[in-house]
């Protein structure tokens, strides 16, 4: 069955949006950490999104996505009304969420998205939830409003120092790090370069380090072992055995080649969509 | 049987085998002996009534032949193409002890390509016409290939409202996602699930079982439920190099090409990879598969690289002749130890040593021992690792109170197909492991047969 678009928030304009869909099962069955295949129409490709927030009363998930190729770009293309033909989850082992104290959760893109549901879940549970996002410049940066309203504090950088800290998410990291509070556990979601910067340093606190992988699928259903990734030197299945591992642990150098393994007919597929849409 | 010519089917993704026409098949049916006792159906694992059915094409009543068909197989069309016949019926025919068995396997493709649009309920029922449908009670069948289509296909037959639940977009499980359509085109498979729609069975995609809904939800809504979720994570070598880009499990590689209909790229969005030097590690039929694809999809050389010789090899006889008819080259007796990048990090070569054979291991086939010495490096950029799977585990750690084996299989009574959980039945790959099309419909069969006594009373 088709699910359909009920809302949708540009972020980025042309780039990123928000889309709040009907899906009541998902809904019903989501947890933070999980996430949904999606395939636009009939020739599309099956695409793994992290779920970004659900309302289980209502049957809504949402979900936030950067236009890198085509599948994305015609989900840009989508707008309220218009359904997406396929979506499939929740998928992928929920967040091991327990009550500990701080955790500290840093988000990067549209990884603050996904660490949305993470850190809401850590504040449900009852630990004391401190976010820190960044991006390029302040026009980039996502869900402060969101994380606001139950983060119990909200740290802010861009690289180009247009709002909050000039520089990266890692030094106001280090500055929670090297304070007295201390720190049960860190929550990493972004780039890759962004989570191995992450694990890197925490690992010399020796503080709890999970990362939530982005690896190219196919199923997402635990058949066909394209989201392989390495932890602690054992190949490991990021849709049925993750998303979430141990950042300490995790080959990011492997899969930051990993993702480009098919980055030529990425961009072929990306350029004769482009072409069509301009000749109409 | 009629075939593409070599040197053009390995460059489509037509079927391969066109079929008999009326006049081959009715030359095909006089050879049948009939014999009293039919060794043929011993060793079908449905117990098709090989000889009847025969006979009935000789008699040119086709539709009855179909009928026959229908009584033990659910899945003819699927099964006269991609089951191992030479060790089952075939492999039994008496006439195969001096000369060429009675192409079974051949005939039932032909009656079953004749008749598949006329799949009625007297057909998969055998009377007159379909039971009438029991109010209130139904069967939830989990997975849509071989296994629980099978049993929808009994279940819905025999009066129960059946609703499906698959996990992909597209139904046919295996059928759609691992084989190739120039071995089974994905026609056949529709035209056998629309044939269930019309007995009244209901699709659901995109429901992943332990996920989007669990199996004690099911129980809920459902009198019955059968577990048929198929085949799992891909097994690797666990050498060196392994994730390397480049290096593919075939259930990927041919999931891409299958079920993403990566080989008409960019006009469907998923991509494949491309080699042009293309080495397959295993030898199965899945192996067969990725290699002959491999070469439609325009590789120079494909090599399938295996540590034993071609007598011990698992794929069906005519897939590998296939195979080595369009140009696949045999690597017998040797293992990977390997794989090599360039220095764009890309797959670029893989160090095989050789083997030879020494004294019979503990499935009797002689074991393969590394000879000293032996290593070598061979140029590749694609390599497919065809290894055979493991079991697939969300269902199975959603479902805490269902018995599994050391395996990480369920554990089933082997009579019904029941599981520790009552009225939750289980069949296929996700019970033996990986296996046959043909053991996995059987299996489901059977279930379906179980539910209807426990459900209806009846047979």
């Amino acid at each position: 069955m088709p699910v359909p678009i009920v809302e949708k928030i540009p972020l980025i304009p042309g780039k990123t949006s928000k889309m709040v869909l009907d899906a009541p099962e998902i809904a019903r069955h989501a947890r933070p950490g999980h996430f949904v295949m999606l395939r636009m129409n009939e020739h599309g490709e099956r695409i793994p999104l992290t779920i970004a927030d659900t309302d289980k009363e209502k049957g809504l998930i949402t979900i936030v996505y950067l236009v890198l190729g085509k599948s994305t770009a015609l989900l840009e293309a989508m707008n309220p009304g218009d359904s997406i033909l396929d979506v499939c989850g929740p998928l992928g082992r929920a967040t091991h969420i327990e009550k500990g104290g701080t955790v500290i959760c840093v988000g990067g893109g549209t990884g603050i998205a996904a660490m949305h549901h993470i850190a809401k879940g850590h504040h449900l549970a009852g630990n004391r939830v401190v976010a820190i996002i960044g991006a390029r410049s302040k026009d980039l940066l996502l869900f402060e409003k969101e994380l606001s309203l139950f983060a119990d504090e909200l740290l802010i950088s861009t690289d180009d120092g247009s709002y909050g800290h000039k520089g990266l998410v890692t030094e106001l990291l280090k500055n929670k790090l090297d304070g007295d509070e201390p720190i049960h556990e860190v929550v990493a979601v972004g780039p890759v370069p962004m989570m191995a910067a992450v694990s890197d340093l925490t690992r010399g606190y020796g503080v709890k380090t999970t990362v939530s992988l982005n690896p190219i699928m196919v199923d997402g259903i635990g058949m066909c072992g394209a989201c392989r990734v390495t932890v602690d030197g054992k190949t490991r299945f990021a849709c049925v055995d993750g998303p979430e591992f141990d950042g300490h642990k995790v080959d990011f150098a492997e899969l930051r080649l990993r993702l480009g393994a098919f980055r030529a007919q990425e961009q072929e597929s990306m350029e004769a969509y482009r072409r069509s849409a301009v000749n109409g | 049987m009629p075939c593409q010519p070599a040197n053009v089917r390995n460059h489509n993704f037509d079927e391969v085998a066109l079929g008999y026409t009326l006049e081959n098949a009715l030359d095909e049916a006089s050879r049948c002996l009939h014999c009293k006792k039919p060794l043929c159906v011993e060793g079908c694992p449905v117990c098709v009534p090989i000889p009847d059915f025969i006979r009935a094409v000789k008699e040119q009543n086709l539709e009855e032949a179909y009928r026959l068909l229908k009584t033990a197989n659910a899945l003819p069309a699927v099964c006269g193409r991609v089951c191992p016949q030479e060790n089952q019926c075939e492999g039994h025919c008496i006439l195969g002890r001096k000369g060429e068995p009675v192409a079974i396997g051949r005939l039932e493709r032909f009656v079953a390509d004749t008749h598949i649009t006329k799949t009625a309920c007297e057909q998969q029922t055998g009377t007159n016409a379909c039971a009438t449908r029991v109010q209130g009670k139904s069967v939830a069948c989990v997975g849509s290939g071989p296994s629980s289509l099978s049993c929808a296909g009994y279940c819905a037959s025999h009066g129960l409202k059946v609703h499906v639940y698959e996990a992909l977009h597209e139904p046919g499980g295996v059928l759609v996602y691992g084989i190739p359509s120039f071995r089974l085109p994905k026609d056949v498979v529709h035209s056998e699930v629309s044939a269930l729609q019309e007995l009244g069975v209901e699709l659901h995609l995109n429901c992943v079982a332990g996920r989007t809904v669990q199996i004690s939800e099911l129980l809920q809504k459902h009198d019955a439920v059968f577990i048929g979720v198929g085949a799992g994570l891909p097994k690797f070598l666990g050498v060196p190099g392994e994730n390397l880009v480049g290096v593919f499990s075939a259930n990927e590689y041919l999931t891409r090409i299958n079920l993403g209909r990566a080989y008409k790229f960019p006009e469907y969005d998923t991509p494949a990879f491309h080699g042009k030097i293309v080495t397959v590690f295993g030898a199965g039929n899945v192996a067969m598969d990725a290699a002959r694809t491999a070469l439609r999809m325009g590789a120079d050389e494909v090599h399938v690289c295996y540590r034993r010789t071609r007598a011990e090899m698992p794929a069906r006889h005519e897939e590998v002749e296939h195979a080595e008819e369009e140009g696949v080259i045999f690597d017998m007796l040797v293992n990977p130890l390997s794989f090599k990048a360039d220095a764009n990090q890309r797959l670029e070569s893989v160090v095989l040593q050789r083997m030879e054979l020494g004294e019979p291991d503990e499935s009797g086939r002689r074991r393969p021992v590394a000879v000293p010495g032996s290593e070598f490096e061979m140029k590749t950029d694609l390599a497919i690792v065809a290894l055979g799977t493991r079991s697939n585990p969300i269902l199975l750690e959603a479902t805490e109170d269902l018995e599994k084996n050391k395996w990480g299989y369920i554990v089933v009574n082997e009579e019904t197909g029941e599981t520790s959980i009552p009225n939750v039945y289980a069949g296929g790959d996700i019970v033996t492991g990986a296996a046959t099309v043909i053991l996995a419909a059987g299996a489901g069969r059977r279930a379906g047969i179980s539910i209807c006594e426990r459900l209806l009373g009846t047979r």
